[in-house]
């Protein structure tokens, strides 16, 4: 059986891709609604037909070939910060972490994979990959799909599709989403515009985190509404063009900066560099930040490429689960603000000072030993 | 910041984007957490999404333009959740109360998505049943033209292929 630390020692493997051509999206990712026919969706059953129900699930979940080497716990085997640790990976959702028997989850050993049992449908699945992949993520998630119909008798109505608890999911179950990375768009003023389109055409957008049309982090989500009355693939198709437009504003903002105001940009990237570097207390809030605009410098040229999967990877890792498993410990806040500044000193160590774009070489620093380029 | 739905401080923002206007959202942990709407991409986003959610005088929360079901007392055979249950909780008991309550469904389901009718992905033993299925709506409805027109004889054929229909789905 695969251990916790084990399953968290590596990566997930959408943290380490990259999509060059669409350096704005973060992740794309799929999750898929199903239920069983004959019995009560997760939130009318009972305790003992809870248990019923993740009998005949599991198995054929822990079945189907990419979980056969994963990873697989009921939740009540769980501790409270575990759960936690797996919900700030988007591997269980916030809810199912709430969850103790009856409920479980089964992750494949690369994370991209992730099925958690009796959740608010008995099924929910998803299916996640680095940057725009939403039809790569799809067909992984829909081959596992169709493996697992053969073996469990879905909920299935010829007229209303697959059956769900809410109808807000009904008929293709599915729920189609990418996280964006949009400093541009936020620091030129546009970000509003642009949401309120997307919008307009019926996907729903939010800030990641934070308050108003400014988001911690300049992290954005934009997902489907409608699950009923168009196919998969046409949902994922439309999904598709927007956020590659979006995409390709937030490119062509980066470069109208980076053209009339190169100082205010080399300014804030550098500044951050000299915060996450140097800083011995940081909240999450100041952390997202200024990691929002070291990667933004990643994309831009002011650091290696690589700096970008490094961003993506901090932010998970600076979170409040995340610190209280690397200290062991529960952890005070002032605490916490103190190991987040360690852990983001110590990765960054490595990280050469921002190219110098005005004058055309590197930045002189003092410290600077003989890192590789 | 208040929570707007509770006097506790609000610790979770969200903006959403309802019909072109953008709307702000400010919940405490619990409200957010019963709410559903602390994951990101959590499938009950949709509901917070489409604003279904509104604060009343008596803070209490009620969904919004709530559709008040007529004929009180329908049950589900198979799990027992009812009508007051639905009106309560906005989800269903079990795959066979989309059955029991299909007349309340419908109109939940206005405005909600793209249009009424499944056009996804098909579990590949339901695919023959899904279709000859489908065909039997459109022939029942045909057949309804048919006898509002006062075209008996096309009403006939129509009653025959139905039939025809049903006994193969039986058969199997
Ligand atoms: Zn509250
Ligand atoms: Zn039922």
């Amino acid at each position: 059986m695969m251990r916790f630390s084990t399953l968290l020692k590596h990566p997930a493997d959408w943290m380490i891709g990259s999509d060059e051509a669409h350096s704005a999206v973060i992740t794309s990712r799929i999750r898929l609604a199903r239920n069983l026919r004959g019995h009560p969706f997760p939130g009318w059953a009972k305790k003992g037909e809870r248990a019923a129900i993740l009998d005949i699930i599991r198995p054929a979940v822990e079945d189907l070939a990419p979980m056969k080497d994963g990873f697989s716990r009921e939740l009540s085997e769980l501790s409270s910060l575990q759960k936690q640790v797996l919900v700030e990976r988007h591997l269980i959702s916030r809810e199912h972490a709430a969850r103790t028997d009856g409920s479980g989850a089964v992750i494949e050993r690369r994370q991209s994979l992730s099925i958690m049992l009796n959740e608010e449908d008995h099924l929910r699945m998803q299916s996640i990959r680095p940057g725009l992949q939403l039809t790569e993520a799809y067909e992984a998630l829909n081959d596992l799909d169709s493996e697992l119909e053969q073996k469990l008798d879905y909920a299935f109505d010829p007229h209303w599709g697959y059956l769900t608890t809410c109808p807000t999911n009904l008929g293709t179950g599915m729920r189609a989403s990418a996280m964006l990375h949009l400093p541009a768009l936020v620091l030129s003023d546009q970000i509003g515009q642009v949401l309120q389109a997307v919008n307009k055409i019926g996907l729903a957008v939010r800030g990641l985190y934070g308050e108003g049309t400014e988001s911690l982090g300049n992290l954005y989500q934009i997902s489907n509404q409608s699950t009923l009355g168009e196919s998969e693939e046409a949902i994922i198709r439309r999904l598709e063009r927007v956020i590659s437009q979006v995409a390709s504003h937030e490119q062509n903002a980066r470069e109208k900066l980076m053209e009339d105001d190169p100082d205010m940009v080399a300014d804030k990237i550098g500044r951050a560099y000299g915060v996450l570097r140097h800083a011995f207390l940081i909240d999450s809030k100041e952390a997202l930040n200024y990691l929002s605009l070291l990667r933004l410098g990643g994309n831009l040229g002011f650091f290696a490429k690589e700096t970008v999967n490094l961003c993506d990877s901090l932010l998970m890792d600076i979170q409040q689960a995340h610190l209280q498993l690397h200290a062991g410990m529960k952890l005070s806040p002032e605490h916490r603000d103190s190991i987040r500044a360690e852990i983001l000193r110590s990765r960054l160590q490595s990280l050469d000072s921002p190219y110098n774009f005005s004058s055309g070489h590197k930045a002189d620093r003092p410290d600077s030993g003989d890192q590789p380029d | 910041m208040k929570c707007d739905y509770c006097d506790n401080k609000a610790t979770v923002f969200l903006t959403q984007l309802a019909e072109g206007q953008m709307k702000k959202v400010c919940l405490c942990e619990s409200c957010a957490k019963e709410r559903g709407v602390t994951d990101p991409t959590g499938f009950s986003m949709a509901e917070m999404l489409l604003g279904n959610f509104q604060k009343t005088v008596s803070g209490a929360v009620e969904p919004q333009g709530s559709v008040k079901f007529m004929g009180s007392g329908k049950i589900c055979p198979e799990c027992g959740f009812s009508m007051e249950d639905l009106q309560k909780v906005r989800r269903f008991g079990c795959a066979n109360c989309y059955k029991v309550f299909a007349n309340e469904l419908a109109p939940m389901l206005r405005g909600m998505h793209k249009g009424t009718t499944h056009l996804g992905k098909v579990p590949v033993g339901l695919i023959e049943t899904h279709y000859r299925q489908l065909r039997i709506e459109e022939l029942q409805q045909k057949l309804e033209q048919a006898i509002s027109s006062e075209s008996y004889e096309d009403a006939a054929g129509i009653r025959d292929e139905i039939r025809k229909l049903d006994e193969t789905e039986v058969a199997e």
